[in-house]
């Protein structure tokens, strides 16, 4: 009997730590998941995301900290007692079984009749749309084919905690939008609760219900996708939130919610997200975070002067880079096309513009 | 310009035809070895083939008939197959856990690097090694009596399970760095994902590694098996070479170099070889009855 076989109401990691010999891979997460719940873990590659999966899988002993089911300790338990299930990142299908026989192994392992066992094994086929593969060695199949197998692997036991790493990294855009659907629609009808590995933030935003992003193996920012998607609470949230362009200034005073910040001489306003040390004193460095869909050519006076370095077609309209006078580059959107080396001055929204205050 | 392109028209060239059957400039490097197979070994095993009928009664198949009716004579294949099987499937069973151990190890070059050394001692400083440690005054039989577990030295050597003993210490480096070689090549992901579906040690082990590992098991099987048929020092050193140790290869040599009849000692290895080989061909069908590919869990 695995503990994971049985329900729980919340996942909770605490302080869990991971060491590498003198490296530390997960510097004391501590989280807790509803059940239920859809977690995407979002973070730049080698942030430790695949750590965090293995230490809660079990296949990586934990260096400290603990991780609870309810009030049930798991991190002290071997990989097959916690039933929780798992998509790899390198997919690990058994190359001497057939995609049938790899989708059924779960459900042998833990005795399942085999009529049931046929059942449930072409429901999970069919989720994965690999009906007409079923007879194949994982060698003979593509990459892409390969990935849905291993999630219909996972999943086909009905584990009440998936574990996902990266399950799509290697499907082409189409695919990628049917699959994330049907892993939507699998977790809601299983009512299972899922951790899913990205580091695409579309991906986290359209499937999660909570989004964690780590960096340099701490967590830096939990909340729902709209609240990392308006208000990162960190440059680096910012920047996994699409917050392409960072401008240099320094802060010339407050005016209510919105810090004025002087950039090569003009004056633009935004949201103070993090305050300098010290406070938001005159004079102190900061750094503006704004998307390009955002910074538009303003038409008028205001703004910071650029010089447009190239325009490209984007369908909807029109995407630019401009340099500022001391080179930095900023990314906008416009509505109409623009001359290579035209003057312009890009403006934005006060609320559009995020400002922090300890970026390094 | 054109002629390139008119060129390409026609289709491949010799080149990326010949390429296409697996032939390039590099295939010519083949060459060497197969002469060497051709001078080293074809051409001795063709003459010995021949030579093997043509026993000194003028008759066809005399060797043969001789051997096979005389049970001094065929007896000795089964000898050699007593000795041979058990100890190569002994050695066998015993590295399995401990490459599945060892796999695990960080200092794996050490441990290699000490199990590389028997083999390169060889079997006769084994055998003698064996006569020192194991004889009435060596320290097997002194530490025994010491502690009080034998009166009286008991006589390991001169018989059958000397010669075991010293087939599995000179065969079990061998076998054993094959089977790490296998085991290790199975991707380590491969048990994870096993053991997340549910699967305890003993499963995983039926189910993912056995499996993948038959293969590679039944090839290092024949290979053990071929150099312990072939046994000869240690039948004689640490054996009875005149009875249960009498093995193929003493038949061969006392034909040879007692008889001096080269026409018998040829049949002899030549039965030999073909028992080995039976069993090989044996080994290497029910491999194909398993699954042989890339032992890893992703492509590319
Ligand atoms: N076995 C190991 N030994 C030493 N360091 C390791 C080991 N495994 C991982 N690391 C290190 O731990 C860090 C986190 O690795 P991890 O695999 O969790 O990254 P990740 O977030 O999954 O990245 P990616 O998106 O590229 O898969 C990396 O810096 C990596 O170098
Ligand atoms: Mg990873």
């Amino acid at each position: 009997m695995t503990v994971g076989s049985t329900t729980f109401k919340q996942l909770h990691l605490q302080g869990v730590r991971r060491e590498f010999d003198a490296f530390t891979a997960l510097k004391g997460l501590d989280l807790t998941v509803e059940r239920g719940e859809f977690i995407a873990l979002l973070g730049p590659s080698g942030c430790g995301k695949t750590t965090a999966l293995n230490c809660i899988a079990g296949l990586l002993p934990v260096s400290g900290g603990r991780i609870m089911l309810d009030d049930r300790r798991v991190d002290v338990l071997r990989p097959e007692e916690r039933g929780f299930g798992m998509v790899f990142q390198n997919y690990a299908l058994f190359p001497h079984m057939t995609v049938r026989k790899n989708i059924g192994f779960g459900l042998r392992m833990r005795g399942v009749p085999k009529p049931e066992l046929e059942k449930r094994v072409d429901a999970a086929l069919a989720a994965v749309r690999l009906e007409s593969q079923a007879q194949k060695l994982p060698g003979q199949l593509s990459g892409g084919q390969q990935q849905r197998v291993a999630i219909a692997r996972a999943i086909v036991v009905e584990p009440p905690l998936v574990l996902m790493d990266e399950p799509l990294s290697n499907l082409d855009a189409k695919l990628r939008l049917e699959m994330r659907q049907e892993i939507r629609r699998i977790h809601q009808s299983l009512g299972s609760t899922t951790i899913y590995v990205t580091h695409d933030q579309e991906e986290a935003l359209s499937l999660a219900d909570r989004i964690v992003v780590l960096r340099d193996g701490a967590i830096r920012q939990v909340g729902t996708p709209a609240e990392l998607y308006a208000l990162p609470a960190h440059l680096d949230v910012a920047d996994f939130m699409g917050f392409r362009n960072r401008v240099d200034g320094e802060l010339v005073g407050m005016e209510g919610e919105n810090a004025l910040l002087d950039i090569e001489g003009t004056v633009i306003r935004g949201r103070m997200r993090t305050a300098p040390a010290g406070g938001a004193a005159a004079g102190k460095a900061a750094v503006a975070a704004i998307r390009p869909d955002d910074l538009e050519p303003t038409g008028t006076a205001d703004g910071i002067p650029v010089r447009v370095e190239a325009v490209e077609y984007r369908g909807r309209g029109f995407h630019g880079v401009g340099v500022t006078a001391s080179g930095t580059e900023l990314h906008f959107a416009s509505p109409h096309p623009l001359e290579r080396g035209a003057a312009i001055r890009l403006g934005a929204d006060a609320g559009r513009v995020l400002v922090f205050g300890d970026a390094r | 310009m054109s002629a390139v392109m008119e060129g390409r028209a026609d289709g491949p060239t010799l080149r990326q035809r010949l390429a296409a059957r697996g032939i390039d400039g590099a295939t010519l490097l083949v060459l060497p070895c197969v002469a060497l197979i051709l001078g080293l070994f074809i051409y001795p095993f063709l003459y010995g083939l021949m030579l093997s009928f043509e026993p000194k009664d003028g008759s066809l198949f005399g060797n043969y008939a001789r051997f096979f009716s005389e049970p001094f004579l065929y007896g000795t294949i089964f000898k050699t197959l007593r000795l041979a099987f058990p100890v190569t499937l002994l050695n066998l069973l015993i590295a399995i856990p401990i490459a599945f151990r060892v796999r695990l190890l960080r200092r794996q070059r050490l441990l290699t690097t000490l199990l590389v050394l028997p083999i390169t001692l060889g079997t006769v400083l084994v055998a003698e090694g064996m006569l020192f440690y194991f004889g009435p005054q060596g320290w097997f039989n002194r530490s025994l009596m010491a502690v009080g577990l034998l009166s009286t030295p008991v006589s390991v050597l001169n018989g059958y399970w000397g010669v075991f003993i010293s087939l599995v210490l000179t065969g079990f480096p061998f076998t054993f760095l094959l089977t790490l070689s296998y085991v290790s090549g199975i991707d380590p992901s491969l048990e994870n994902a096993a053991a997340t579906l549910g699967a305890g040690p003993a499963a995983r082990f039926r189910e993912v590694f056995l499996p993948l590992l038959v293969p590679g098991l039944a090839i290092t099987f024949c290979l053990s098996f071929v150099q312990a048929y072939s046994v000869l020092p240690s039948a004689v050193l640490v054996g009875d070479p005149a009875n249960v140790t009498r093995v193929i290869s003493i038949a061969a040599y006392q034909a040879a170099f007692e008889e001096y009849d080269y026409s018998m000692a040829s049949a002899i290895a030549m039965i030999m070889g073909a028992v080995q080989l039976l069993v090989v061909v044996a080994v290497l069908g029910c491999r194909s009855l398993f699954y042989r590919g890339p032992a890893a869990g992703a492509k590319g």
